[in-house]
C-alpha cells in the first residue's frame, strides 16, 4: 500500500506525458501555470517541445500547427485565457484538430480572482466560439481521475478529432492529496489513426485529391483519418468552409454536409463519451449530483447522510460535454427531488433540468423537482450544506 | 526503391488566380512558384500557410500542403508546424493587414528566429474588405477610413524584425525581376526570414491615390531604412535549438511518483484539522506540506489547501491540512482542531476560527497574538523568553515543529524524514538545525495542556 502525497497539476502532467503529449504552448496564467511549469521541465526529457508562446493566442495557435506536424498537443489557461483561445477553438474545430486543453477555472467574470476557485466555465467552453459546434469536456472529481481522465482527454481526441477540455479549478490544480499507487487509472489512449499511403497511382507526389479526401465523410458521422504534413499525401487543412478535397466553396449541400459531420461525429456516439459515477440507494429518493471540486464535498455529505441512517444517491459527473443524457436518466430514475451543487449560478443544472423534463414528457410522469446549491463568492460548498439544505426540504 | 522524378516543372496546380486585375498578387505567387522551381523541393515537404484577406486565398493555387487559418495568426501555426516537424520547410503568405493584426506573432517569430519564411504582400490597405488603411498605408495616403489623408505613420515592418533577430530581410516590389532570386535565399535561410513586398492594390488604393508602379518604386526608393537585402546574419535557428537542448535532457526520469511507504505510527483515530497561517513569502505552504508527507509516512492519509493572494512575498497564507485514518475526499476545513497563527496579515482570514474551536483544540500563537480570545487550549511561542532565534522564514517550520513535539499529533522522527526526503539538502540541514531552538521553546511551555 504505498501512497504519494501529490497535486493535480502533477497529475495532469503525468497524465499527459503518459499519453504521447510531446507537444506544449502556453501563457502563464494563475492557476494554471504549474501544469506550464511542468510540461517545459520534462517535455524536453521524452524529445518533446514545450513553449511559452507570447500570449494565449500564439499558444493555441502553435499546438493546432504543431499536431498537422505530427504532434499530439496539450495547452492550458484559465478563463481570461479560454477568451483568448475562443477562435482558435472553432478552428481546431473546423480542422478537425485532436487537441488537449486544460482549463484551470478561476473566479470571474473578467480577470475575477486568479487566486480564487470557481466552475464557472462550464457553459463557456461550450458555447465559446462562434458557430456553436460541439467539443468534449471531461471533469475529474480527485488528483487520481486528473490522471486518469488526461489520458481520456488525449483518447477521445484522437478518437473524434477534435477539441477536448479537461475542466479543473485552482483547488483541484494546487491541492495535495493523498493516492494510493496503485489507484491510477491507465486509461488506455489510441494511436493517431493516419491515413495510409494511397495505392496504384502512377506518382503519389501529385494528384494527391485523387487518393485522399481528407474531407469526405462516408457516413456523415465518419471520422477521416488524419494525414499529417511530410506524410504520404499532400494535404489541405482549412479553416474556411470547404469542399471534400479542403478547397474554399459556399456550395449550401457541401457546406451543409460538412457542418453536420462536425456535429453528429460527436452528438451520435455520447455512448462512447459518457462518463459518470453513480452511486445509487435503493428506496432513496433524493439524487444529489456535482462534478469537479464540488463533487468531493457531496461525497462527504452522502457518507454522513448515510451513516446517519438516511437514504440518499448521488452522481458525479465526469463527462459534462457532450451531456451524458443516458446516465442522466438513469440517475433521475424514480427520484423526487434533486440537488444540483456547483460554484456558479445553475449552469449545469439547466441541462438537467432539461433531461428531467423531456423524461417526464416521455414517461408522462410527474418531473422532479430540481434545486440548486450555488456560491459564487469563491468559498467551497461545504459538505454540511448539502445535509443542511437537504434537511430544510425534508417534510 | 524510389525511382527517379522527373524535375519538377510547376508547384502550381491548374486552378486560375482569381485577382482583380492589375493586382500585385498573381506577380508574386509567380515568383514563389519560380523560387521553387529552382529549389526543386518535395512538395510533401513543403508547406504554404496562408493568412486572410486576398492573399489568404493564395494557397489554393499550389500542389504543395497547405494551411489556412485565422487572420494574423499564420506566423503562430507555422512555428508549431516547424517545431513539430522541422524538416519541413514552411511559408508564410500573409498581407499588410496580418501583419497588423498578427504583429506581435511576427515579431515574437523573428526574435526566436523560427526557420520559416515569411512573405509580407504589402499593398498598403485591406483589399477584401473594401479598402480601409492599415498599419503601412502611407502618412496622407486616402482610404475608405482616412478620406482625410491617414494621420498615423506606416509601420516598417522590414526594420523592426531586422532590429529584432530576424536571420534575412529584404524588402523590394513585385515588379522586381529579382525577387525570385531573394526568394530562393530567404527559404534556404536556416532561421527567420522575411521579404517585405510592395505591390498594387488597383481595387482600392491605386484609384484612391492615383498610384501607380512608378510611385511605387519611387517610394521604395525613398524609404529610411532602405530596400534591397537589409539584413543577414546567422544565429541558432530556434526549432535546432530546442530539439538540441532535449537531446541533452534525454533518459533522465520523467516526472517520477515519489511514494512514501509507511515507516512510523502515530496515534490518530479521527479526523485532525490543521490550519497553519501566516505571512505570504514566509515558507508556510512548504513548511505545512511537511504535515501531510509525515502524516503519509505514518501510515495517514493527508491533504493540504493553500489560500494566498495574488501577489507574491506580501500578504497573507494560510495551508490548512487534513490527517485522517481514512481516505479524505473533501480537503476543505469547518472548524481546525490546531491553528498556528504566526503573522498579522494572516489575524483576518482565521479569526472566524477562533469562537467555534473547543477546548480540546489547540491554538499555538506567538505573543503578539496572545491576547486573542478563544475556548481553545492557548499555547504562547515565546522565542524570547526561551532565548532562542525567530527567523521570519522560519518561523513557519519551527511553529510547526513545536506544535508536533507540544501535542505528540505525529511522531517527530516522522517529521525529520519529511524533512529529508521532500527538501533540498542545502534546506533540510537549516531548517532540522532550528530544532534545538525549538526542544527549548517547547521545554518552556506548561506541561498541563499538552
Amino acid at each position: 500500500m504505498t501512497r504519494e502525497y501529490i497535486d493535480g497539476a502533477t497529475a495532469i502532467a503525468r497524465g499527459a506525458l503518459d499519453a504521447g503529449c510531446n507537444f506544449y504552448a502556453g501563457y502563464p496564467i494563475t492557476p494554471a501555470t504549474p501544469i506550464l511549469l511542468h510540461m517545459a521541465r520534462e517535455l524536453p526529457k521524452v524529445g518533446g517541445i514545450a513553449v511559452e508562446a507570447e500570449d494565449e493566442i500564439a499558444g493555441i495557435g502553435m499546438c493546432i500547427g504543431s499536431v498537422m506536424g505530427g504532434a499530439r498537443a496539450m495547452t492550458a489557461t484559465s478563463g481570461p485565457g479560454i477568451s483568448l483561445y475562443s477562435e482558435n477553438i472553432g478552428l481546431a474545430i473546423m480542422g478537425e484538430t485532436p487537441l488537449v486543453i486544460i482549463d484551470v477555472q478561476r473566479m470571474g467574470p473578467a480577470t475575477g480572482g486568479a487566486t480564487t476557485s470557481a466552475q464557472g466555465d462550464i457553459q463557456f467552453i461550450r458555447w465559446g466560439t462562434s458557430g456553436g459546434y460541439p467539443i468534449i469536456a471531461l471533469a475529474p472529481s480527485s488528483v487520481a481521475e486528473c490522471y486518469s481522465l488526461t489520458r481520456k482527454a488525449f483518447d477521445l481526441a484522437e478518437r473524434f478529432r477534435c477539441p477536448v477540455f479537461l475542466v479543473v479549478d485552482k483547488e483541484m490544480i494546487s491541492s495535495l492529496a493523498t493516492v494510493e499507487l496503485m489507484t491510477y487509472e491507465e486509461v488506455p489512449v489510441r494511436e493517431r489513426n493516419i491515413a495510409p499511403p494511397a495505392r496504384g497511382t502512377r506518382d503519389p507526389r501529385w494528384r494527391p485529391e485523387e487518393t485522399y479526401l481528407p474531407y469526405s465523410f462516408e457516413p456523415v458521422d465518419a471520422v477521416q483519418p488524419l494525414a499529417q504534413f511530410g506524410g504520404p499525401h499532400i494535404v489541405r487543412f482549412t479553416t474556411s468552409s470547404h469542399d471534400e478535397h479542403g478547397f474554399l466553396t459556399k456550395d449550401a449541400t457541401k457546406v451543409g454536409r460538412l457542418n453536420r459531420h462536425l456535429d453528429s461525429k460527436i452528438s451520435q456516439h455520447n455512448d462512447e463519451i459518457e462518463m459518470g459515477r453513480l452511486d445509487r440507494q435503493d428506496g432513496a429518493d433524493t439524487l444529489f449530483i456535482a462534478y469537479g471540486t464540488t463533487a468531493r464535498a457531496m461525497e462527504e455529505a452522502l457518507s454522513t447522510a448515510r451513516a446517519e441512517g438516511h437514504r440518499v444517491s448521488a452522481l458525479v459527473v465526469q463527462s459534462l460535454w457532450p451531456v451524458p443524457e443516458r446516465l442522466l436518466n438513469e440517475a433521475l430514475r424514480g427520484v423526487r427531488r434533486v440537488i444540483v451543487a456547483e460554484q456558479n449560478l445553475g449552469q449545469y443544472r439547466r441541462e438537467i433540468e432539461l433531461v428531467a423534463l423531456r423524461n417526464a414528457v416521455r414517461n408522462e410522469t410527474p418531473p422532479p423537482s430540481i434545486e440548486g446549491l450555488n456560491r459564487i463568492g469563491g468559498e467551497q460548498i461545504m459538505p454540511e450544506e448539502f445535509l443542511a439544505q437537504w434537511e430544510g426540504g425534508v417534510a | 526503391m524510389t525511382t527517379p522524378l522527373k524535375p519538377i516543372e510547376s508547384y502550381r496546380n491548374e486552378r486560375k488566380y482569381p485577382f482583380c486585375p492589375g493586382c500585385g498578387h498573381g506577380i508574386i505567387l509567380d515568383k514563389l512558384n519560380e523560387a521553387l522551381k529552382r529549389l526543386q523541393f518535395d512538395p510533401h515537404k513543403t508547406v504554404i500557410v496562408s493568412d486572410i484577406g486576398c492573399v489568404g486565398l493564395s494557397d489554393q493555387y499550389f500542389a504543395t500542403n497547405a494551411f489556412h487559418g485565422l487572420h494574423g495568426r499564420s506566423v503562430t501555426y507555422a512555428t508549431g508546424i516547424k517545431l513539430a516537424n522541422p524538416e519541413l520547410n514552411v511559408i508564410v503568405l500573409m498581407g499588410d493587414g496580418g501583419v497588423g493584426i498578427g504583429g506581435h506573432h511576427v515579431l515574437n517569430a523573428a526574435r526566436r528566429n523560427i526557420g520559416i519564411t515569411v512573405l509580407v504582400f504589402n499593398n498598403m490597405n485591406f483589399g477584401m474588405t473594401g479598402g480601409e488603411h492599415s498599419v503601412t498605408t502611407p502618412n496622407g495616403a486616402h482610404t475608405a477610413t482616412t478620406p482625410q489623408g491617414n494621420p498615423e505613420q506606416p509601420l516598417d515592418i522590414a526594420a523592426t524584425v531586422t532590429n529584432n533577430g530576424a536571420s534575412y530581410v529584404w524588402r523590394g516590389s513585385a515588379f522586381d525581376k529579382t525577387l525570385p532570386d531573394h526568394l530562393v535565399e530567404a527559404i534556404q535561410t536556416d532561421g527567420f526570414a522575411l521579404l517585405d513586398i510592395w505591390e498594387l492594390c488597383t481595387a482600392y488604393f491605386v484609384p484612391n491615390n492615383d498610384f501607380n508602379k512608378r510611385l511605387l518604386e519611387g517610394m521604395l526608393s525613398q524609404v529610411k531604412s532602405g530596400s534591397g537585402v537589409l539584413h543577414r546574419a546567422e544565429r541558432p535557428e530556434y526549432a535546432q535549438a530546442l530539439y538540441q537542448f532535449a537531446a541533452k535532457q534525454a533518459g533522465k526520469p520523467v516526472l517520477p511518483h515519489k511514494p512514501l511507504p509507511q515507516k512510523f505510527a502515530a496515534a490518530v483515530d479521527r479526523k485532525m484539522h490543521v490550519v497553519v497561517a501566516g505571512a505570504a513569502g514566509g515558507k508556510v505552504r512548504s513548511a505545512a506540506r511537511l504535515i501531510g508527507v509525515a502524516g503519509v509516512l505514518s501510515g495517514l492519509w493527508a491533504t493540504q489547501r493553500d489560500d494566498y493572494p495574488t501577489t507574491v512575498k506580501s500578504g497573507h497564507s494560510v495551508s490548512e491540512v487534513i490527517l485522517s485514518p481514512g481516505e479524505i475526499r473533501f480537503t476543505g476545513i469547518e472548524r481546525p482542531d490546531v491553528l498556528i497563527l504566526l503573522a498579522p496579515e494572516a489575524v483576518r482570514k482565521v479569526a472566524h476560527y477562533l469562537p467555534q474551536m473547543t477546548a480540546d483544540a489547540w491554538f499555538f500563537v506567538t505573543p503578539e497574538f496572545a491576547h486573542l480570545e478563544t475556548s481553545a487550549k492557548k499555547v504562547i511561542l515565546d522565542a524570547k523568553a526561551a532565548g532562542v532565534r525567530w527567523p521570519k522564514l522560519s518561523a513557519g517550520f519551527m511553529a510547526i515543529a513545536a506544535m508536533l513535539l507540544h501535542t505528540g499529533l505525529l511522531p517527530m522522527e516522522a517529521f525529520v524524514e519529511a524533512v529529508k526526503t521532500t527538501q533540498r539538502p542545502a534546506i533540510a540541514e537549516k531548517n532540522l538545525a532550528t530544532l534545538t531552538d525549538v526542544e527549548k521553546l517547547v521545554a518552556l511551555l506548561p506541561k498541563d495542556n499538552a
